[in-house]
């Protein structure tokens, strides 16, 4: 490792609990996902209209992302090219596969909606955050059974020491029917000691990611 | 007709999930897209599949999709025109 | 530093189930993209390139019983067993990773069988982790389009970090009533095969493919020409989920990010050139950006049609082709240029010494790549 990086914070979405930077900052009412993610975007005052165009994975991960940076001002401290997004989670889109799938169920009632198929990959919930925030860096996305945090840490860590960005989010968000799970964090070219909650690596990924 | 913009408004704002609008926040007048509504190049494919989901007409080329999906009105007069019989 | 090496490929399209195969076909003008009226995969008729599955069953019962596999499978199988006959590296160790770049993998289960696992990405991954007895937990990377791409960038920056020695990559994708349907519904699909870069291009034609490519840190593998797979980039544009950048944002920068990790002067692109008129535009804008408008510039969507998450790998292993045997490949279908930017568009292929290659690729999402090849 060339340099060392820190998690400068980190939004934990699970269990209808809200939780940022080891606060707990919101309970939902145990509703479906749809009600959780309009209970959220009202209760940290989100004002995007196209929230409401996303699927289910594009408003667990922009939400996520909305709560990870709020008040962080990252868009001023890196050029947009320098800011990237590495998640990763285990059901890629089926959860909206299966909804375009219906909508072609039957010939006579065929009517595949481009709003809905645009968000039959998973990658598509990077690009909805890079337009809010206007990261322009790499970005990628992995489907694995289980969150692995020694891959992401080794993963993330050699693109930090090449320059490939300054800043990353990175995680797990994963939404199958109303079985959702989210995890960000914040990672920065810095130690813990300037800012942040650890030092970037496994143990300290592991152990956030565990939090109930 | 404009029991036809009422409803097309609404059905509007269901199919393009539009949740922050109201049918009377909309001009029936005015342009739905660049400036009016905001909506994007996926919202246009949209309104296409609303005329034909729930009216059964099919836009058959991008000119005449730029006109008929101009305004609320401009797609009430398209279907009330081509609905005649 | 340490480099990273081609070892060995393959790849299966309709026109061919080998590298070689494939590259005769391409010179010969041949293209698997045909007009296809099947009821079953979607109420119009439309052109695009499918494997055909009896030559498939057949290939694949010379050494396995097809009935337990799916069509993504049997591709992906036929393709990693063909590369890996062609090296002599061991892959069965801890050094070695698998990498799947796959888009929707075995999405025409969602019909047949919507319970089945084998929806899921991961479990598609595993068995063929399994299949092929390699020892580590496979990676699956699904970025859309640019899959293929971002799956040989990443492979390479994992051996280049020291973390494996070798990654085996395998893009695949099938075309299913899923994804035909909605390309249709955005209006994508071409009304005949179709037409990179040219005047009359109106649309993309699906294909269904499979590649696989394995990058090494051994210097002694593979072929006499020593073929390098250097640092790649992918960016955002930032702008839209479906639409491409207007000003070609994402695709410049990570065209000149690699170049400029890469100081060569480019002796040939490979585009992404899917044919439809926003994406060929976006392209010729950022080349154009990016200084690049005279280098020599082919689509090989015209032979294969796009195969999603297969194209980035399948599409570089092309290339590298042309490195190692000196011939730069057509555009077949591109006859009168239109993009505004002019772009140096190969229109027939050429005999002619080379040293590097840029592949690029752009998708859904906004995401876009880049990566450099070069002899060593």
């Amino acid at each position: 490792m060339k340099g060392t990086y820190a998690i400068s914070g980190y939004c934990l979405i699970r269990g209808n609990k809200v939780i940022r930077d080891e606060k707990l900052l919101f309970t939902g009412k145990g509703g479906s996902f749809s009600d959780f993610a309009l209970e959220n975007y009202r209760h940290f005052s989100v004002s995007y209209p196209k929230f409401h165009k996303m699927d289910n994975l594009g408003k667990l991960g922009f939400l996520s992302a909305e709560i990870l940076l709020k008040d962080r001002n990252l868009t001023g401290k890196y050029p947009g090219e320098k800011v990237g997004i590495i998640l990763s989670n285990c059901s890629s889109s089926l959860d909206t596969d299966r909804n375009h799938q219906k909508t072609i169920a039957s010939r006579s009632n065929y009517f595949p909606s481009p709003a809905v198929f645009v968000y039959t990959l998973p990658n598509v919930v990077i690009g909805e955050i890079c337009i809010k925030h206007k990261f322009f860096g790499e970005g990628n996305f992995f489907v694995m059974e289980k969150f692995n945090p020694s891959f992401i840490v080794d993963y993330i860590t050699q693109l930090f020491d090449n320059d490939i960005f300054d800043c990353c989010i990175t995680g797990w968000t994963e939404i199958d029917g109303n079985n959702f799970e989210s995890v960000l964090f914040l990672i920065e070219k810095s130690t813990k000691t300037e800012t942040g909650i650890a030092n970037f690596g496994t143990a300290a990924i592991e152990s956030i990611f565990n939090r109930k | 007709m404009e029991q036809l913009v009422q409803k097309l408004k609404e059905e509007i704002i269901t199919a393009l999930n539009l949740s922050e609008m109201k049918p009377e926040n909309i001009d029936e007048k005015a342009p739905l897209f660049v400036d009016g509504l905001g909506l994007d190049s996926i919202d246009a494919l949209e309104l296409t599949v609303l005329l034909e989901k729930k009216y059964g007409l099919k836009i058959q080329t991008s000119e005449e999709g730029k006109k008929v999906l101009y305004s609320v009105r401009s797609m009430a007069e398209f279907i009330r025109e081509n609905n005649k019989g | 530093m340490r480099d990273v090496y081609i070892s060995a490929d393959n790849i299966i399209t309709p026109v061919g189930f080998t590298t070689g195969e494939n590259a005769a076909a391409i010179l010969a003008g041949k293209t698997g993209i045909q007009l296809i009226d099947d009821e079953k995969m979607s109420p119009v008729p439309f052109y695009a390139s499918l494997v055909d599955s009896k030559v498939l069953n057949n290939r694949f019962s010379l050494f396995d019983n097809p009935a337990n596999y799916t069509r993504f499978e049997q591709m992906a199988i036929c393709s990693v067993k063909d590369a890996l006959s062609k090296t002599d590296i061991v892959l069965t160790g801890e050094r070695t990773l698998f990498i799947l770049s796959t888009t929707k993998g075995n999405i025409d289960l969602l019909e047949k069988d919507p319970e089945s696992k084998r929806l899921y990405l991961w479990d598609t991954a595993h068995l063929l982790q399994k299949y092929f007895s390699f020892r580590n937990e496979p990676l699956v990377i699904s970025d859309a389009c640019i899959s293929g791409v971002q799956a040989v960038i990443t492979g390479a920056r994992l051996i280049r970090a020291g973390l494996y020695d070798t990654c085996v990559i395998n893009g695949t994708d099938i075309i299913s009533e899923f994804v035909l349907s909605g390309f249709n519904s955005f209006k994508s699909l071409s009304t005949g095969p179709c037409r990179p870069f040219d005047k009359t291009r109106d649309g993309l034609s699906l294909g269904e493919g499979s590649g696989t490519i394995i990058l090494t840190s051994y210097s002694s593998a593979g072929d006499s020409r020593k073929i390098i797979a250097g640092e790649g980039f992918s960016t955002n544009d930032a702008n839209h989920i479906s639409g491409p950048s207007r000003t070609g944002e994402g695709l410049f920068i990570a065209i000149d990010r690699t170049l400029k990790k890469n100081p060569f002067n480019i002796d040939f692109i490979s585009a992404h050139g899917t044919a439809t008129p926003y994406n060929d535009e976006m392209e010729s804008i950022a080349i154009t950006r990016a200084g690049l408008q005279e280098v020599p510039v082919n689509s090989f969507k015209g032979y294969w049609g796009h195969t999603l998450g297969a194209a980035g790998v399948i599409e570089s292993i092309m290339s590298i082709y042309s490195i190692r045997n000196s011939i730069l490949f057509s555009t077949l279908g591109f006859r009168e240029p239109g993009v505004s930017n002019p772009l140096n568009i190969l229109n027939t292929s050429v005999k002619k010494e080379i040293n590097n290659c840029l592949k690029i690729a752009s998708g859904f999402g906004g995401c876009n790549a880049a990566i450099m090849f070069y002899g060593k």
